[in-house]
């Protein structure tokens, strides 16, 4: 008779932060909603604070990663961090009530406990934007990943040249933010926004977001200066547009940045339902530029 | 292999020293059981008969053994792998006692004791060592196939090659590591590769010898007899370029139309692992848990997100996309296809898909006669 000793992988109970440590897997923090905002009829700005101060100024992550955020029993889904990175543990979450968790969601009061697990993904180069102009460019809800590195822009201003943000919204009530707009504008930042179709207190521009992006271009005589980067982030069918009106006006592929959006159900490139071709967006992604998005199949 | 050892006897190096007597031995085919009965204190696994098929043939699958007698190790490939041992179909993987407006989370990996499975093929085995690369070696390896993953005692055997099955095109059809044991049968004796110290341990406890050249001989032969039997292959020659030109070509559309959307293809893949998570409220509001349950990449709402896009929303589109995953994808990350060829899920498929059909349409090789 051989009795074959059992192999047990997690004899610590212990907390670790290593992406390798088997005891990571299923962990979350818990993180207590401090504040919750209604932006639009859809929209909330949910601000989150990791209750265990120490892993709060632990936790970091960088401008354009995202969270899994689960709530016990009812489900689990990735939210781009919407804050600054300054701010650790203290992070906000711009969430639009779509479905199951989201409506939940919804409907919770401030004090309510969620997990957190993350940060996951890749995000965009800030230190190698640094010196450059930069063009921000979101459509609807994409404005949620772009606020982390405007965030990033803001508070090291002088650190970039010129700073654009195009911003297009189905109609005005949509528009996500409008109470930030104006600091925005007081740190040198051309914020332009456009919707698909106004209303009566509308004064602004109606059309699309490539409108504007066209008479940006313009305003440069048709070509963006080599030392440009461009952020874009928004619905599928935006990609193509602006991304074709960029590299129309000379911007290499490499220095417009997506950030791209799939089904995904563990954010740790196991489940698989993130990929493009073989290319887990969780892991590779969601922040690409736009070489990477070509060479992936079905990428836009 | 002779040359190799020649002068290490064991007298000279003592039996765990002689590199030749340390990796084969031969045991009598009656040992066999005895071998099951010293294994047989822990769970064992092993290849029974399940009856037999509409047409005739012999259905076989994995499952746990409690008497020698139901052990079947003349078996032909499994309807299922032992896929279900590692990532089950449904997995708890965490669990949570809500109090108020507070909640804890509990883990369990659910494993308890070591697992011997008792009688695998290479290509089985070479399917778990391919998702290790994906489950246990990447970033953030996942705890609940690593736990089952290291509490697996493997004895191999080797195969009978079926009509459907094109390993040797894969190159899985022998398998280097993963195991701890591998039989080859003799007829009145079994050759035994040895490959982990707990594995020579337990051979301990039978009388086993030294192969002989006559051993050798016979080994031979039957590796050749076996290699001989393969009828079927896929032509992987620069198959990655192909898939990559052949994107948008219309025989895709031609097995999407005939593609069911089922998902039967990735159940019964021994190399197929993607998931959904959901969770669920427990019927006493006292608690919660988040399962996980194996997915399949060709059901409809697979890459659907919110908004109700779908990435890939006809049924070609998902079916390429399986392909491309794991005759392009994998291979150019790890160098291999994440497909061990074992055809199980041509087998299954009710609309009569089949990987080297695929392939040959895709590369344009459809052979009419077929
Ligand atoms: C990297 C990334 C960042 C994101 N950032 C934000 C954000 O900042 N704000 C925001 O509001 N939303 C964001 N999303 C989308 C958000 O994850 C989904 O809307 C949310 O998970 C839907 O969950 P649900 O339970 O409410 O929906 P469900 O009830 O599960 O389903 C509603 C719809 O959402 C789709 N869906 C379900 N689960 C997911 C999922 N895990 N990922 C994507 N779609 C899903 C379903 O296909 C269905 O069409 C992001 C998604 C990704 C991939
Ligand atoms: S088993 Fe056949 S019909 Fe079903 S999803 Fe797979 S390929 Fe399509
Ligand atoms: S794809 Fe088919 S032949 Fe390849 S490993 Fe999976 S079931 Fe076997
Ligand atoms: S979300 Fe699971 S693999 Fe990317």
């Amino acid at each position: 008779m051989s009795k074959l000793e059992f192999v047990d992988i997690m004899p610590r109970q212990g907390r670790v932060s290593r992406k390798t440590d088997l005891t990571s897997f299923e962990y979350s923090y818990q993180a207590e909603i401090t504040g919750i905002y209604p932006l639009t009829a859809t929209e909330k700005l949910y601000q989150l604070r990791i209750v265990d101060p120490q892993l709060r100024k632990r936790f970091s992550f960088q401008p354009g990663q995202f969270v899994m955020l689960e709530l016990p029993g009812i489900g689990e889904g990735p939210f781009s961090i919407s804050s600054s990175p300054t701010r650790h543990g203290d992070i906000e979450l711009c969430i639009r009530a779509v479905g199951n968790l989201t409506h939940f969601l919804d409907r919770v009061l401030c004090g309510t406990v969620v997990g957190i697990s993350g940060p996951f993904g890749t995000g965009f180069p800030m230190e190698k934007m640094e010196g450059s102009d930069i063009l921000l460019i979101a459509g609807g809800l994409g404005i949620a990943p772009l606020r982390a590195p405007l965030f990033s822009v803001l508070e090291n201003r002088s650190r970039y040249k010129r700073v654009d943000i195009i911003y297009g919204a189905r109609k005005p009530s949509e528009l996500l933010f409008t109470y930030q707009h104006q600091m925005w504008r007081q740190f040198d930042i051309n914020l332009e926004i456009i919707v698909d179709e106004g209303d009566p207190d509308w004064t602004g521009p109606v059309g699309r977001i490539t409108d504007i992006l066209e008479q940006r271009i313009e305003q440069s005589s048709g070509n963006l200066s080599q030392n440009t980067f461009a952020i874009v982030c928004g619905p599928p069918v935006m990609f193509t547009f602006v991304c074709n009106m960029l590299i129309a006006a000379g911007l290499p592929m490499q220095k417009i940045f997506v950030s791209l959006e799939r089904r995904m159900h563990c954010g740790r490139g196991k489940c698989c339902r993130c990929n493009i071709g073989a290319t887990y967006t969780c892991l590779s992604g969601p922040v690409f530029d736009y070489w990477e998005v070509m060479n992936m199949k079905e990428a836009i | 292999m002779k040359a190799l050892t020649a002068g290490f006897s064991e007298e000279r190096l003592g039996p765990y020293y002689g590199g030749k007597s340390m990796l084969f031995r031969v045991f009598a085919r009656n040992e066999l059981e005895t071998l099951y009965e010293i294994l047989a204190v822990n769970h064992v696994v092993g290849p029974v008969s399940r009856g037999k098929s509409k047409k005739g043939r012999e259905l076989f699958a994995f499952d746990y053994l409690y008497d020698f007698q139901d052990l079947r190790l003349d078996f032909t490939t499994t309807t299922h792998s032992l896929k279900p041992f590692v990532l089950p179909f449904q997995e708890t993987l965490s669990s949570f006692k809500v109090e108020d407006d507070s909640w804890e989370k509990y883990v369990d990996l659910n494993i308890y004791k070591q697992h011997v499975f008792f009688g695998v093929h290479a290509c089985d085995i070479n399917a778990l060592n391919k998702l290790d690369k994906v489950l246990s070696e990447q970033i953030y390896p996942d705890p609940f196939y690593t736990a089952k993953r290291r509490n697996m005692f493997i004895i191999g055997i080797d195969c009978h090659p079926q009509p459907f099955c094109f390993c040797r095109s894969m190159g899985t059809d022998t398998v280097l590591h993963g195991f701890d044991m591998l039989l080859t049968d003799l007829g009145d004796r079994y050759f035994v590769e040895i490959q982990s110290a707990r594995a020579w341990d337990i051979l301990q406890q039978i009388p086993t010898e030294e192969p002989d050249e006559e051993d050798h001989r016979r080994f031979v032969e039957t590796v050749e007899a076996r290699n001989q039997a393969f009828s079927c292959q896929v032509d992987t020659s620069d198959l990655t370029k192909i898939l990559d030109l052949e994107f948008q070509s219309p025989v895709w559309e031609e097995w999407g139309r005939r593609c069911l959307s089922c998902g039967t293809c990735a159940n019964v893949c021994p190399t197929c692992y993607c998931y959904g998570v959901r969770e669920h409220v427990d019927p006493d509001l006292q608690g919660a848990s988040k399962i996980r349950q194996l997915y399949s990449c060709n059901l409809i709402d697979f890459a659907e997100v919110a908004g109700n896009h779908n990435f890939r929303p006809d049924s070609s589109s998902r079916l390429k996309y399986r392909y491309y995953h794991k005759h392009r994808g994998f291979q150019e990350v790890y160098e291999e296809p994440l497909c061990v060829g074992c055809g199980r899920c041509g087998q299954a498929c009710l609309a009569g898909i089949t990987v080297p059909e695929v392939i040959a349409s895709v590369r344009g090789q459809e052979e009419e006669d077929e």
